[in-house]
């Protein structure tokens, strides 16, 4: 009897610890099973965002034959200027271009032929023949940009078995498109005009110049604004405030002002720099600044970091010389916490660069197809051209969102690594 | 002008350092200095350029308010309102300036002459006295200079107050953001009763077109209850916290007990890869990716589920603010000390139930802090929700609806042109505001908290 309880207690007991030895791994399990969860949903979102982006880095061309006709361009002089090349005309030359490749085509239809090219092709022609002179009275092969429908069909992004009214390129044109993509016609280059080009309705000519220059400008406005006041804000904090309420005041106001979120500022921004200082709206400017107002307290909180670890040794090696407190904070403190200040600088300015909602409610999603040289022209950002062409209806947008979406990443993976190496790199180990 | 004006200035500054600098030299060839030489230049540079710079600022600040008193002194007979005053003055500025297209009536014209003649007035004035004081402070400092004063300390005391003016700029920031919120949101509260706005459970601004100038106070009453947007903000950020807390805490809890160093050194960083993407490419994600997505999920399972639903901006917000939680725990649970841990294995508990059953309970103030944290965090999110989860404020807890948040309103609101004064604009201040105090909240709790765990262990 006795010896069957103890029986029964050992196996109680056997069970009971497997039964917790399965609990423990299963809990590693869950453990695991978070991680790769995590690692996996930031896989899929790379993933995703390179496969619907890479194809924006090639452009589409079509290449047919223009005739420079003096007649049709209305050129009547002998031996034509540039001006007379400049105002002559071209649309019966750019028309005949396209509509050369089927002429058997009724003259009705040709609107189709002309779709698939991108609208601004008149232009394409005139800038080749102002380019080349002596092309005149020829005919010669022409590169045009295609229409983003055609772009997207090249690049197979665009399913050809669905009803032929359900699709924006109709029979006709995918007829004509394989015609010309087997005799060679179709022309796949590296995409320059993404980048060198500013915004445009048409997704085919839309590039990211503007937004890219808007950034930029941003940027080094609110590093000009954040810096110099976030790094003095620090010193003081660190090194020379009394311990009072009021400084304990403006530590408290710190640490909330970082995370206050970030529309707040651009209310801020719309409430004063534009309604009150009547700033020019739109601009980097402005938008710079808002996002200096974001900054500051991150770079204060960094830069006050790495002052409290700057040890005390070399302060009163400092002060035993003879020198004053501010000596001693201006040629020793501060050069040491440099490294520090500096990369957590660059940390907040990252942030600042993929900020959106502030920006567009100061104005910065105007549309904007001028590239900006100075901050007070009105320009987009990079994130707020990610918003504005995710908002576009238009399938060639797509692949651009995708692109944009991989250079602001490779900006901001640049940065982060500057940060590092800054820190790496110039940061004296104190031990 | 302004800017050559300020040049001027600076350029002054600078002259003056190295001339009081020469001076420290000359006056070193007879007497002792009383301070290095360089500390003659800054003084003299210091009340060159402060004094003459402080009222330049103050001057660019008050000037145009006192212009416009000036220009519409003339038009207080007519009984107008203060918009149509405004309307006014815009009129005389854009007239001014050559740009004004309108028709020109002889009293607009009056007006523009006065403002370039008040104006012109202004400028020389501003010149004359930025003259009188750069003579009056530089001539001051330059006696003190001569009299070989000690020259270190003042310079370090203007130094000092440098520094502390700096220090104010963040507070600076907080009184701006709180009053461009206040200033505004008053004034939507003069329109709309703030009860309404609490407890309405309509928003629908749009209904408020301005016609005729006069806003209708009878829509007006319906058409700005904020509770659908407290709802579905509290109801994406719950959503997101479904998400990101099981998987944050968990992660959390494996890289700070289970995880080997190795897996530990590249596992945290890769995680806060998370946080690092700008939240409109969340956004974009969400909107391309995961809401067609859950839409084919709930179609195929026989639900009616909305492209933009609650439900994938929710879960995207979530997968954002997964690192948040996951390093904040990690760091939390760190610094819970070793001894528990000893004492608990010494007692023959496993690491899990260590976990559960010790480590837990001791770290969760300061879990519960970076909880709030988080929360908070969603609780401003702007651009998930804007590109993914639709703009239309429905007063709905169907996940798979669509709804609207306070940032996604502002947004709304505030896109494109704004006129101030309109009620409309001023509702997404008075939203501003809302979302500026739930956040704080949040914060100041979570950061007392976090404070309170700290000094427990330490």
């Amino acid at each position: 009897m006795l010896k069957d309880i103890g029986k029964n207690m050992n196996n109680y007991k056997k069970n009971l610890l497997k039964k917790r030895y399965n609990a423990e791994r299963r809990f590693q399990w869950y453990g695991k099973i978070a991680i790769g969860l995590a690692l996996t949903f930031l896989a899929v979102f790379m993933f995703q965002i390179f496969s619907k982006g890479y194809s924006a880095f090639q452009k589409t061309w079509i290449v047919t034959e223009v005739h420079y006709d003096k007649e049709l361009l209305l050129i009547d002089a002998e031996s034509p200027s540039k001006d007379d090349l400049e105002n002559a005309d071209y649309y019966d030359v750019a028309y005949k271009a396209m509509t050369s490749l089927d002429p058997g085509l009724p003259e009705e239809e040709d609107r189709q032929l002309i779709q698939m090219v991108s609208y601004k092709y008149e232009t394409e022609v005139k800038d080749l023949l102002l380019k080349n002179p002596d092309f005149l009275g020829k005919i010669v092969p022409i590169k045009l940009t295609a229409s983003d429908d055609v772009d997207q069909v090249h690049k197979g992004n665009y399913p050809r078995d669905i009803p032929e009214k359900n699709r924006r390129v109709n029979d006709y044109q995918l007829q004509i498109y394989d015609m010309l993509n087997e005799r060679g016609d179709i022309l796949s280059e590296f995409n320059i005009s993404f980048f060198t080009s500013p915004d445009s309705r048409e997704a085919e000519l839309a590039g990211i110049a503007s937004s890219f220059m808007g950034t930029v400008f941003s940027i080094l406005v609110c590093l000009a604004f954040s810096f110099p006041i976030a790094v003095l804000a620090a010193i003081y904090l660190e090194e020379f405030a009394p311990k009072n309420k009021f400084t304990d005041f403006i530590e408290v106001n710190i640490n909330n002002l970082a995370a206050v979120p970030s529309i707040v500022f651009g209310l801020l921004g719309l409430g004063i720099l534009l309604a009150v200082f009547n700033l020019p709206r739109s601009t980097p400017l402005v938008g710079g600044i808002t996002l200096s107002l974001m900054t500051l307290p991150t770079i204060i909180i960094a830069a006050r970091a790495s002052l409290k670890a700057v040890p005390p040794s070399i302060r009163e090696a400092a002060l035993a010389m003879g020198a004053s407190n501010m000596q001693t904070t201006m040629h020793h403190t501060v050069p040491l916490s440099m490294p520090g200040t500096l990369s957590g600088t660059i940390i907040g300015l990252a942030q600042a660069l993929g900020e959106t909602a502030p920006l567009i409610l100061i104005g910065m999603v105007a549309f904007v197809n001028t590239i900006p040289g100075t901050p007070v022209d009105p320009a987009a950002s990079l994130p707020v051209q990610i918003y504005i062409w995710s908002e576009s209806a238009e399938r060639g947008f797509v692949e651009k969102v995708s692109a944009c979406i991989m250079v602001l990443l490779a900006f901001l993976i640049l940065m982060n690594l500057a940060a590092q190496i800054v820190r790496h790199k110039f940061e004296k180990k104190w031990s | 002008m302004n800017l050559i004006l300020v040049t001027f200035i600076i350029l002054l500054a600078f002259t003056s350092y190295y001339f009081g600098r020469k001076k420290a030299l000359v006056i070193q060839s007879s007497q002792r200095l009383t301070a290095l030489p360089k500390f003659y230049g800054y003084y003299l540079a210091a009340w060159c350029a402060a004094p003459a710079l402080i009222i330049f600022a103050l001057w660019s600040v008050f000037e145009p308010s006192i212009v416009k008193t000036f220009i519409l002194q003339d038009y207080t007979d007519q009984n107008l309102t203060k918009n149509e005053l405004q309307l006014i003055y815009t009129k005389v500025k854009a007239l001014a300036a050559g740009t004004y297209t309108g028709n020109i009536t002889n009293f607009l014209d009056e007006s523009a002459n006065k403002y370039i003649q008040l104006k012109g007035i202004a400028n020389s004035a501003k010149v004359a006295i930025i003259l009188a004081i750069l003579i009056l402070s530089l001539s001051f400092a330059y006696r003190s200079v001569q009299k070989n004063d000690r020259m270190r300390e003042p310079v370090e005391i203007f130094l000092k107050w440098v520094l502390f003016v700096a220090s104010l700029g963040a507070v600076l920031v907080t009184i701006g953001i709180v009053f461009s919120l206040l200033f505004e949101a008053i004034r939507f509260f003069q329109a709309v009763k703030i009860f309404d706005f609490i407890f309405g459970t309509h928003w629908y601004p749009a209904k408020t077109f301005v016609r005729d100038g006069q806003p209708d106070p009878e829509l007006m009453k319906d058409a700005f209850g904020a509770v659908p947007l407290f709802a579905g903000t509290f109801f994406i950020a719950f959503i997101a916290m479904c998400v990101a807390i099981p998987i944050g805490l968990l992660s959390g809890i494996y890289l700070s007990e289970y995880a080997g160093r190795g897996v530990r050194k590249y596992a945290k960083p890769i995680i806060e890869i998370l946080a690092g993407i700008p939240t409109v490419v969340y956004g974009f994600f969400a909107a391309l990716t995961v809401g067609p997505f859950v839409k084919e999920i709930g179609n195929a399972m026989g639900l009616e589920v909305s492209a933009e639903s609650a439900l994938a901006a929710g879960a995207v917000m979530g997968v954002m603010i997964i690192p948040f939680i996951s390093s904040l725990s990690d760091d939390v649970i760190t610094a819970v000390p070793q001894n528990l841990r000893d004492g608990s294995y010494a007692m023959g508990a496993t690491k899990s139930e260590t976990v559960k059953k010790v480590i837990f309970p001791a770290a969760l103030p300061g879990i519960v802090g970076s909880i709030l944290l988080a929360v908070s965090r969603a609780v401003g999110e702007t651009m998930i929700v804007v590109m993914a989860s639709g703009l239309a404020a429905n007063l709905t807890m169907n996940p798979l609806e669509s709804t609207s948040t306070i940032t996604a309103q502002i947004v709304v609101i505030l896109i494109g042109d704004q006129q101030f004064g309109d009620p409309k604009t001023q509702s997404a201040f008075a939203l501003g505001i809302s979302l500026f105090i739930v956040t704080l909240f949040l914060n100041v709790i979570a950061l007392s908290v976090v404070k309170r765990y700290r000094e427990k262990y330490e």
